[in-house]
């Protein structure tokens, strides 16, 4: 579904990405896992356009979109949910959604969507006049979340979407994102700071480490390589 | 207790003042009989002055703090009574019917000066709605608004004296050059914001004032130009008063066309798009919006009305220099903006209306007046800071979810 072939990003003279090749199959989980500046989140960024790598190439359903406009990728069915999650502030928790929606025309699916995010994140339904700003960090990350699925989109794209929050509601994200990837077929690009649960709802994982994908392999296997375990899982 | 400690407080302050205006009040020295005199009945009437000021102050915040945790209580979704008001239509109804009666029978009740300033405060309206899509609705400060203003009059002065074209012709074309230049000042400051933004507006309002000052061959120079023609009315001879009247028609006329357009923009696709490149860039790229257009449409489209307001303004006054588009004239029409409102189309009315015509009523305060202004709208941050009518946006609301709620 995606390709990425060998695909180098700069920020200015800086090389974040020095070839990283990833392959996506339709229906999977992807998840993708390193320290700290590892270039995690300047993959995804490269991804959906908005930092276009230098040079290699990002082929998503067969067409090229590593020259494409951030918004050209959107509209193909690639959906990002930001690091930080990025929720408007201003706008209520239906605004938000609505916006999700941006490049849909179908209102009734629009509508029947926004149904099966209130029924997937209840607390969101409760919420829904309220403005995004005034929820909780874990509403907020679930909206952003939402957001992005009213997109309607084949590939999601979620950037560290337990980042400062407590492991319950972590977990709780987690289950929705198996969730989603089960019943909507959606494919799911995880990319994630906590390596023990991004590789226990993963299909398979690739470890990154200064630009370079080191380790590609089943979550399984990952779980379970004696390196990652002493690099990543704390074991 | 509190009242009590508020009282000491206000105490403080006044004695701070007293002391502070102490030299410049009290003292005042006669240099040419080398006396002294101690003006003591002035300290008391700082002293005075001060304390309740302090005291009304310090019971407004409270008031408003209070008042803010009682709405917080509430669903969040609370609107302030004016908002109620309007949204009520047995109220708004008559309130648009009444005005609009007014505005026709304005002119003729009223004499030639107050027209003109009418017509004045109403060319400051659509500048205002103009900018409020730049600024209340893309969240895109911009300082130069003013250059759009100059290309709009200069434009019709400029079509005027070398090809001889009419009001009615200059008008879409002064809207139409003024969008361009909109678009122009667009594309280099596509990855700017905040304050680099306003900067770089700022800059180009400038340049564009500095070029019509100095290039003399092309725009005359800081002498103007003069005996640009009133608009016409098929051909029919009017006198001063007459075409007064007539130009106060149009303008009511360009101000309903304005506020229709914007009415409809805010609530369409591409306001929506504004809103969130408002609220925020990167999620705004992420669900799937062209920033690069949703900006230069802002610009472009807030230029247009900066444009028309340019032509109405030239052909009004029949008389156009440089002098007329400076800084101060950006900052004003900002000043309407943000006092209005930010976003919202009925406070930005009112903003130009109280920001235009007051001045012009109060003459007597003329050399206070940026004083008061600028004490005007210190109150306003602090009370309102929202501006005089906040923004009331739609609820894109789906019917079907309430039943879920309830079950």
């Amino acid at each position: 579904m995606l390709k990425i072939d060998n695909i180098k990003t700069y920020y200015g003279n800086i090389m974040a990405l020095k070839g990283v090749s990833i392959e996506i199959s339709e229906g999977e989980i992807i998840t993708l896992i390193g320290a700290n500046g590892a270039g995690k989140s300047t993959t995804l960024m490269s991804i959906c356009g908005i930092v276009p790598p230098r040079s290699g190439e990002i082929r998503f359903m067969g067409k090229a979109i590593h020259t494409m406009k951030p918004d050209r990728i959107v509209s193909l069915g690639i959906s990002q949910v930001p690091e930080g999650r990025r929720i408007f502030p201003y706008l209520t928790v239906t605004e938000n959604l609505d916006m999700g929606a941006f490049l849909r025309n179908d209102r009734e699916n629009i509508k029947r969507d926004m149904d099966y995010i209130f029924e997937l994140f209840p607390i969101l339904a409760e919420r829904r006049h309220q403005s995004g700003g005034t929820l909780s960090g874990g509403e907020q990350q679930m909206l952003a979340i939402s957001r992005a699925l009213m997109a309607k989109p084949r590939l999601l794209l979620l950037d560290e979407p337990s980042l400062g929050l407590a492991p319950l509601i972590v977990k709780q994200i987690f289950e929705i994102i198996r969730k989603v990837n089960e019943e909507q077929r959606t494919t799911i690009f995880l990319v994630e700071q906590n390596a023990n649960l991004a590789l226990k709802v993963a299909h398979r994982g690739y470890v990154m480490e200064n630009g370079r994908i080191t380790i590609a392999d089943k979550a399984q296997s990952l779980l379970a390589n004696e390196d990652v375990k002493k690099a990543y899982l704390g074991l | 207790m509190t009242a009590l400690n508020e009282i000491k407080k206000s105490l403080l302050v006044s004695i701070w003042f007293m002391f502070l205006t102490f030299p410049i009040m009290v003292i005042k020295v006669n240099t040419v009989e080398q006396t002294i005199s101690w003006r003591w009945n002035r300290l008391a009437a700082v002293g005075i002055g001060s304390f309740c000021l302090s005291f009304v102050w310090r019971y407004m915040l409270k008031r408003k703090e209070t008042g803010a945790k009682k709405t917080a209580l509430g669903n969040g979704g609370e609107l302030s009574a004016v908002q109620r008001l309007l949204q009520n239509p047995r109220f708004f109804k008559p309130a648009l019917l009444a005005t609009a009666v007014f505005a026709l029978i304005y002119p003729f009740y009223f004499s030639m000066y107050q027209v003109n300033i009418m017509t004045t405060a109403l060319i400051y309206v659509i500048l205002g709605l103009g900018l409020n899509i730049v600024v209340g609705l893309a969240g895109l400060l911009d300082l130069g608004y003013v250059a759009f203003y100059a290309v709009g009059a200069y434009s019709y002065a400029l079509l005027h004296i070398h090809f001889g074209l009419g009001f009615w012709a200059c008008l879409p074309i002064g809207a139409g050059l003024a969008m361009m230049f909109g678009i122009v000042l667009g594309f280099p400051v596509l990855r700017l914001r905040g304050d680099y933004l306003a900067i770089v507006t700022l800059g180009f309002g400038e340049i564009i004032r500095l070029i019509l000052e100095n290039w003399n061959a092309f725009s005359y120079g800081p002498s103007g130009i003069a005996n640009i023609p009133r608009p016409g009315l098929f051909g029919m001879h009017l006198t001063i008063h007459q075409s007064l009247i007539y130009i106060y028609f149009i303008m009511v006329a360009i101000v309903v066309f304005t506020i229709f357009v914007v009415r409809r923009l805010q609530d369409s696709r591409i306001g929506r798009a504004w809103i969130a490149l408002r609220e925020d860039e990167v999620a705004c790229q992420a669900t799937g919006i062209d920033k690069t257009k949703t900006k230069l449409s802002a610009f472009a489209l807030g230029a247009t009305w900066a444009g028309m307001g340019g032509v109405v303004f030239a052909a009004k006054t029949t008389f156009i220099n440089p002098a007329s588009f400076t800084i101060w004239e950006s900052v004003m029409i900002l000043c309407i903006v943000v006092l209005g409102g930010m976003g919202s189309i009925l406070g930005v009315i009112l903003g130009a209306l109280i920001l235009m015509l007051l001045p012009e009523y109060m003459r007597a305060f003329s050399e206070y007046r940026m004083l008061l202004f600028a004490a005007a709208l210190v109150v306003m941050m602090v009370f309102r800071p929202n501006g005089i009518i906040s923004a009331v946006r739609r609820n894109y609301e789906f019917k079907g979810t309430n039943e879920k709620e309830t079950a």
